[in-house]
């Protein structure tokens, strides 16, 4: 069986806003083609672990390694370079509410490619009809479904080909039956395209469904009490407080 | 290092053609294109199966996705068989995903050219709509008005402090400025010709009656418009981006008593006092200019400004600057509880608030001026 190649290892880190520590000692590895969960209660600090891992917050402690690259010890030429390899979905969709979705799509391409014109129209076109979105390229966001943005989102996200994909929330606010296609979605691009993904969620159903690894932030304890892979931390773990996150706080059967 | 993308056409037989491929197939701005395939594929009719050789292919991404997809479209419209081997692990997933959901034809928006009689039609039905919106607004506006009267209106007092303060003192900078400057400006140009009939001493008449009876109070609307009108539209426009307003209603909460009535209370009555105040700035800004000019100090000038002024000229003002207050209110608040739901709409809203103000401060102005010279005051 080959070895699995690390290709995010965070190291020793400590979150904290100004003197309030959300969370520290943090390490753990993510492996290529991984699909990582950042799963924890609600104000544990997954997002904020996620803003870290994106170069939009820096830690308080510790490190962050791309490729064996230290993200945050780098100068910000490397910075940029590594960033411009990652793609991301917030929660929202945070699209653009001024540009069509083909817009949307396109705006990296033409910030960071010398593709022309009808190149990008087809990416644009190829990267909506992957998400299932062919024939909105005109539409503005505010003019389709919640759910459609957040693909329209991960559409932008994989623009540029990137090679570790970073969701925040992505069921969120969806119905049952989309939040189940979104996320087998995500199984499927990953699978596909072997891209590191890293989800951050406290959804039970996406947690089994698509993820194979994961670390779970405990805010009472504030640090990291387990990572692995999540189907088999639910029945080795002797953590009260997982155990409870993972079956939805429900009683174990006599 | 492989080398970049390349594609060979081989035609083995009639019927046949193979679609050789190698290299490094990535995003690149040389990359071929699935159009050199389709114009040999367009010359050679007799073609009946395309097959792929993707065994060459050292790396990839969604350039070889775009050209496998293209193709593939071209032989689905040409009933032309399509066969492929050697491709990447995970194109084939890929290429099933990108087809999974048709394209949805009816969803592209009609690209068809506006002609300038359709343009000139949308914006006089847009300007009639626009009419419509505001004197429903204004009836809305009097309804919640009359229910403050009665005691009845629901907002909480604590936004009515808070925006009295954002419209009264922390005005107070701008408004010196602008009304000085204002008062600097008439008293000069006015000066030069006065001083030609040695009649200088009527600057303060000037000035005085200019200011107090019109100047303060356009000046100051504007000035409101701007800084407060703008706010109010974003503040609001925020909050229906943010579906806040649709919460208050939700709620039976009217958006007007709750949120339009303590903005123009607060204007309506904070307005008249800027305007008293920017009639003192705008006097002192022509005392300063006329008493750098040959026969007229300080109290000259005093006394001649209040010979010139009449109680009638401070009412007309201190009566303009209410109804200026209520014009720029009610623009800001309509504007913005019109907003649509994107960033740029509340950006449009406060653009467009401040023009609507600015529009009916002037239109304001010339009903005012025209009532008054009716009626001979």
């Amino acid at each position: 069986m080959p070895q699995a190649e690390s290709h995010i290892i965070v190291k020793d880190l400590t979150m904290a806003y100004g003197d309030f520590v959300v969370m520290r000692d943090l390490s753990f590895s993510i492996n290529r083609g991984d699909v990582f969960i950042i799963m924890g209660g609600s104000g544990c600090g997954k997002s904020t672990m996620m803003t870290i891992l994106i170069g939009l917050k820096s830690p308080a402690k510790g490190q962050v390694f791309y490729d064996e690259v230290d993200f945050w010890g780098a100068d910000q030429e490397t910075k940029d370079r590594i960033i411009r390899r990652a793609g991301v979905m917030y929660q929202s969709g945070a699209l653009w509410s001024s540009m069509t979705l083909a817009e949307n799509v396109a705006l990296p391409l033409e910030t960071y490619t010398d593709l022309n014109p009808s190149q990008i129209r087809e990416v644009v076109k190829l990267k909506l009809a992957l998400v299932g979105l062919a024939g909105f390229e005109e539409f503005y966001p505010s003019e389709i479904s919640g759910g459609m943005q957040k693909r329209a989102g991960i559409a932008r996200a994989m623009a540029m080909d990137p090679e570790v994909l970073f969701f925040d929330e992505p069921s969120a606010g969806l119905d049952p039956v989309s939040s189940r296609r979104l996320d087998e979605l995500i199984l499927q691009l990953s699978e596909s395209l072997r891209t590191t993904m890293v989800v951050v969620t406290h959804e039970l159903a996406s947690i089994f469904n698509i993820g194979n690894n994961s670390v779970f932030l405990d805010a009472s304890l504030r640090t990291m009490t387990a990572t692995g892979d999540p189907k088999k931390l639910l029945g080795e773990t002797k953590d009260p407080t997982l155990r409870l996150f993972l079956t939805r706080g429900e009683k174990s059967q006599p | 290092m492989s080398t970049p993308g390349e594609l060979l056409l081989e035609q083995p037989s009639e019927a046949t053609l193979k679609v050789i491929l190698s290299g490094r197939w990535k995003l690149q701005k040389n990359l071929p294109n699935a159009d050199e395939v389709v114009r040999k594929l367009d010359g050679t009719p007799t073609v009946g199966d395309v097959g792929i050789d993707a065994l060459g292919v050292d790396d990839w991404d969604s350039g070889l996705l775009v050209f496998l997809v293209d193709l593939r479209k071209y032989c689905l419209e040409k009933k032309i068989r399509l066969k492929s081997r050697g491709l990447p692990q995970g194109v084939s997933s890929l290429l099933e995903l990108a087809t999974a959901v048709p394209e949805k034809k009816d969803a592209r928006k009609a690209e068809g050219r506006v002609t300038f009689l359709t343009n000139i039609g949308d914006q006089t039905l847009d300007f009639f709509r626009s009419c419509g919106d505001l004197l429903e607004f204004v009836g809305e506006a009097t309804v919640a008005f009359s229910k403050l009267l009665r005691g009845k209106a629901q907002y909480r007092r604590s936004d009515l402090w808070l925006i009295l303060e954002s419209c009264s003192g922390q005005a107070l900078p701008i408004v010196t400025l602008i009304s000085f400057l204002v008062g600097m400006i008439l008293a000069f140009i006015g000066g030069i010709q006065l001083q030609m009939f040695g009649a200088q001493i009527y600057l303060a008449n000037l000035v005085g009656i200019a200011m107090v009876r019109l100047m303060a109070a356009i000046m100051t609307g504007i000035v409101m418009a701007g800084r407060t009108g703008g706010a109010f539209a974003a503040q609001l426009g925020t909050m229906q981006v943010n579906q806040e307003i649709d919460a208050l209603k939700t709620l039976g909460i009217s958006p007007m008593e709750y949120l339009v009535l303590p903005r123009m209370l607060a204007l309506a009555m904070m307005m008249p006092f800027l305007a008293l105040y920017a009639n003192v700035m705008g006097v002192l800004g022509g005392a300063l200019v006329a008493m750098s000019m040959p026969g007229i100090n300080a109290t000259q000038y005093y006394k001649q400004t209040v010979a010139a002024l009449s109680l009638w000229d401070l009412g007309i003002g201190l009566f303009s600057s209410i109804v200026f207050g209520v014009i720029v209110a009610l623009s800001g608040c309509m504007r913005g509880i019109q907003c649509g739901r994107s960033a740029s709409a509340v950006g449009d809203a406060a653009t467009s608030a401040v023009v609507t103000a600015i529009v009916g401060i002037i239109v304001a102005t010339a009903i005012i001026t025209i009532i008054t010279n009716m009626l001979g005051v």
